[in-house]
C-alpha cells in the first residue's frame, strides 16, 4: 500500500546563480528521497549555491539530515555552499543537538540565507 | 542514575505491529505521540518521543534485512513511557550500533545518535540473526 507523499518541494531561481529549495511537510525515511533527487538535479545542472527553505518543514529526522549533508558535500566540491532557513526551535533543536550548526548556516530568512551566500 | 520503573499493575501497554517499510514510519510515530500525549508529556517531549521511535523503525528498515515487520510496544506508567522495538532481521552486530562522531560530515549513526540524546534510557539487545531489541524510556520532567 502507497502513503501519499507529505512532502511539497517548490524549486526557484533566486538572484546570481542561487536556487531556493522551498520544502513543505514532513521529511522521513519514506520521504527524503524527493528531496534528495531534487537537490539531485539542481547539482547535476551545474547549480551550487543553494538556500534550502525548511520554514514549513514540521519534521525531520535522520534520513533527511542525511539528505542535507549529502548535498552540501557535493555542492562544496564545486566551491558552492547549501544555507538553510529555519525558525521552527524543534527542527532547530535537531540541528543543535547534532551539531549540524556547525556545518550549515542556518539563518531566519531567505533573504539572510541569500545575502550570506553570494 | 537509571531509577525503577512501577510494577506492572500501573503499566498500561499498547502494541503496534507495521509492515518493515519506509511508508508505515509515520503510521509508528503518530501512534505513539498519542499515547505520549497521554501521559502529560509536554509538546517539545513528544516531538522527542515521535523522533526515537522513528529512528528506531528506520534503523530496522534499513539495517534489518529479512524483517517482515517491527513490533512497537508502548508502556505506559505513572511518571514515564518505555518504548520497545523489535524487529526480526539478521540483526546489526553489537558493536556496529554506535553514534556518530561530531565532527566527521558522514550521513550514517545520526539515527542513533538523536536516539540516545533524545532518550533518558537506550538498551539494545541484539541477537544475531533473530533481530534487534531496542528499549528507550522518557521520564516526565516533573
Amino acid at each position: 500500500m502507497e502513503r501519499t507523499l507529505d512532502i511539497k518541494v517548490n524549486v526557484r531561481e533566486a538572484q546570481g546563480d542561487c536556487y531556493i529549495v522551498e520544502l513543505s511537510g514532513e521529511i522521513d525515511v519514506y520521504t527524503s528521497p524527493k528531496v534528495k533527487d531534487a537537490i539531485g538535479d539542481l547539482i547535476d545542472r551545474g547549480v551550487y549555491n543553494l538556500v534550502i527553505d525548511l520554514e514549513k518543514v514540521r519534521y525531520i529526522d535522520s534520513t533527511g539530515l542525511g539528505v542535507l549533508i549529502g548535498g552540501l558535500k557535493r555542492v562544496r566540491e564545486h566551491g558552492g555552499s547549501v544555507n538553510l532557513v529555519c525558525t521552527n526551535p524543534q527542527i532547530r533543536k535537531i540541528f543543535d543537538i547534532t551539531g549540524l550548526v556547525k556545518i550549515f548556516g542556518i539563518f531566519e530568512s531567505e533573504d539572510a540565507a541569500m545575502k550570506a551566500l553570494v | 542514575m537509571t531509577q525503577p520503573l512501577p510494577s506492572t499493575d500501573d503499566i498500561d501497554i499498547v502494541d503496534l505491529r507495521i509492515p518493515c517499510r519506509a511508508e508505515w514510519v509515520a503510521l509508528a510515530r503518530l501512534s505513539v505521540a498519542a499515547v505520549a500525549s497521554r501521559l502529560n508529556f509536554s509538546i517539545d517531549e513528544i516531538e522527542d518521543i515521535k523522533l526515537a521511535v522513528a529512528e528506531a523503525c528506520t534503523n530496522a528498515i534499513q539495517h534489518a534485512h529479512g524483517s517482515p515487520y517491527i513490533e512497537i510496544k508502548c508502556e505506559a506508567m505513572p511518571g514515564a513511557l518505555r518504548l520497545s522495538v523489535r524487529d526480526y532481521g539478521h540483526g546489526t552486530r553489537p558493536e556496529h550500533i554506535r553514534s556518530r562522531d561530531l565532527t566527521d560530515e558522514r550521513v550514517g549513526g545520526l539515527g542513533v545518535f538523536l536516539i540516545r540524546s533524545l532518550m533518558d534510557e537506550v538498551d539494545y539487545q541484539v541477537h544475531p540473526d533473530q533481530g534487534t531489541l531496542l528499549i528507550m524510556v522518557k521520564r516526565l520532567a516533573n
